[in-house]
């Protein structure tokens, strides 16, 4: 197992080399002069300089980007340009909430996916089964920002029952959670229903059934559990969106996580905390790759670990 | 003897022929194409016809804009700020006073042209990226297929967010950013098919017969490989239309005063406890657009591949 830890982990050193170039670039990539872009627009021609040769712009790209790199590795992602402070303090200040945001938000979208998609396969062609199926259907589609401003409508406006924007206890996280989760039950919903239909037509359910199993033990003991193999991988991919999803969402309830942290530094051209808050991002969605590439492995026997 | 027996069915490429034996001429069907199956079970599917209505519908919406909305969208009237649906402003008006049905109207034009030209630039570029990693594999499929892992490192919304943070916002920045993140998508499908097609006798043919690299690619491959690519097109619009939204909801993409769909909810939020309205009608706009797009695509994945109907 920790062998092939191991490698999942050497397959994504390349791919994370790419990711570290392509955030390095970006600074370079912008129109103008990256120096004047780190220091922000108030910056005297001297500070633009200091900047310069501390960030040591003026040495050759490939060497930037290792002193870059080896800065990053040390845990020094350079000073935001709004506020002077060390961007891995803005970010140590904001990564808690996105974490917590997304974590709830999967597990809300889990609970209702799996528990909608298993509860419409066994009731295959019930009005249980169409209605859920629309409603996912209606799920993929519906852009969260609206959706999100809808719930704030009814649940913060019309009947005062939760907070609107900004975080603190749970009830500043249930809107924003549903919100983001929302789109991820949908589809979590859809392939689980899918899934248990093919599992609940199998040889070996129909021999659960007739050794006189009751429905409950056949499905929740037998069925439901081959049938989450492909549905963990979909798990997987959809906490990977949830965190280009918090974005959207705490823009939307003024959720103080990393996702607002870039739009905000995108509004000011703040690229030192552009390249970190997209660093930290990309990091967390190699890493629920890497997670959900085991997890499939430890759920599904006809992986080999070799 | 049965009929079952009396006739077989022989498929080259995507082409279907019925080779009718001595004596059973009477049985024998028109040979039909991949096409013409798939389109005769696309018209027997109501949810996707439904779907493809809607498209037909926002499409004429988008080309006939200026002759269907009542009011000019950027025309502000302030002392009717924020008025409620009524027979002069079917949809109520904005803080600017300005008609949303008529916004939502020119909306759709953006909202569409944002969805094809972004779909189109993805498709152009995933194609011919897919044709030549699939076709001449080697250091060509290595080298592109691990630079389209870098990109696929990133969630989608996240590489437009990155590619609007390099060039900047703006709608046509937008049309970029949508565009070249639905790249790998399209490269990883074109690659596929290519993959299982080139080894097949007819491209076999073609090359001893002396078919340059570049024909067999654009006149043997690709329309062999053209259907899962067409199904991917019309999901990737929803999702083009769908991104472009939210990076306009997010201050990145069109600018005020763009009728766009986005900005028009983002410009709602302020004002949600007293104009619910101004909010509530580009949602709805951005919905129906999507999920008939997604309805239209889902019934042509449907139609040209039954196998993978769920």
């Amino acid at each position: 197992m920790l062998r092939y830890i191991l490698r999942r982990l050497f397959y994504m050193t390349p791919i994370l080399f790419g990711v570290s170039v392509v955030i390095f670039l970006i600074l370079h990539l912008v129109p103008g002069d990256p120096a004047r872009l780190v220091a922000g627009p108030d910056a005297t021609k001297e500070d633009v300089e200091i900047i310069r040769s501390s960030l040591g712009l003026d040495r050759p790209l490939p060497v930037q980007y290792f002193s870059w790199l080896a800065n990053v590795f040390r845990g020094d992602l350079g000073r935001a340009a709004r506020t002077h402070r060390p961007v891995t303090h803005e970010l140590a200040l904001t990564i808690p909430a996105t974490i917590e945001l997304t974590l709830s938000a999967i597990a809300i979208a889990v609970l209702i996916g799996v528990g909608a998609g298993t509860i419409a396969a066994v009731r295959h062609n019930s009005a249980f089964d169409y209605t859920s199926m629309v409603v996912a259907l209606l799920g993929v589609c519906t852009p969260s920002f609206w959706l999100g401003l809808m719930l704030m409508l009814l649940f913060a406006v019309k009947l005062n029952l939760l907070p609107t924007i900004g975080r603190g206890g749970l009830e500043n996280l249930v809107l924003p959670a549903v919100t983001l989760g929302a789109g991820a039950a949908a589809i979590i919903a859809r392939v689980t229903r899918s899934s248990m239909l093919e599992v609940l037509g199998t040889d070996y359910i129909r021999t659960a059934h007739a050794k006189g199993l009751s429905e409950r033990v056949v499905v929740l003991r037998h069925a439901v559990k081959n049938a989450l193999i492909p549905v963990i991988t979909v798990i997987g991919l959809e906490f990977g969106y949830l965190l280009a999803g918090a974005v959207v969402t705490e823009t939307v309830f003024a959720y103080p996580g990393v996702g607002r942290l870039l739009v905000d530094a995108i509004d000011f051209r703040d690229y030192p905390v552009i390249q970190g808050a997209l660093l930290v991002l990309a990091l967390q969605f190699a890493l629920v790759n890497l997670v959900v590439d085991v997890l499939y492995a430890f759920f599904d026997p006809r992986i080999s670990y070799e | 003897m049965n009929n079952d027996q009396d006739m077989k069915h022989q498929g080259t490429g995507n082409q279907v022929t019925a080779v009718a034996l001595p004596g059973v001429a009477a049985f024998a069907r028109a040979p039909r194409s991949l096409w013409s199956d798939a389109r005769s079970r696309l018209l027997r599917n109501p949810v996707a016809m439904a779907g493809g209505a809607v498209v037909i519908v926002l499409i004429i919406v988008a080309i006939a804009a200026p002759y269907i909305a009542p009011y000019d969208p950027i025309h502000q009237d302030l002392s009717n700020s924020m008025a409620g649906p009524s027979r002069a402003h079917l949809a109520g008006t904005d803080v600017h006073g300005r008609d949303i049905f008529s916004r939502i109207i020119y909306g759709t034009r953006i909202s569409l042209r944002i969805g094809f030209l972004g779909m189109l630039l993805g498709c152009v570029t995933g194609v011919i990226l897919g044709l030549v990693s699939g076709y001449y594999g080697s250091w060509a499929d290595t080298l592109i297929m691990r630079l389209l892992d870098v990109q696929l490192a990133f969630p989608g919304l996240l590489v437009a967010i990155c590619i609007i943070a390099i060039i900047g916002p703006g709608l046509e920045n937008v049309i970029v950013a949508v565009g070249i993140f639905s790249v790998p998508l399209f490269a990883r499908v074109t690659r596929g098919q290519v993959l299982s097609l080139k080894e097949q006798e007819f491209i076999l043919a073609a090359r001893m017969m002396g078919a340059q690299d570049g024909r067999i690619m654009l006149n043997h491959l690709l329309p062999n490989a053209a259907a899962p690519i067409l199904v991917l097109c019309t999901l990737r619009i929803a999702t083009a239309i769908l991104t472009a939204a939210s990076l306009s909801f997010l201050g990145l993409g069109a600018q005020p005063p763009t009728p766009e769909w986005g900005a028009m909810l983002s410009d709602g939020r302020a004002y949600l406890a007293i104009a619910p309205h101004v909010a509530t009608t580009p949602g709805v706009a951005i919905l129906i657009t999507v999920l008939s797009f997604n309805l239209l695509g889902d019934g042509l994945r449907d139609a040209l591949d039954p196998r993978l109907r769920t």
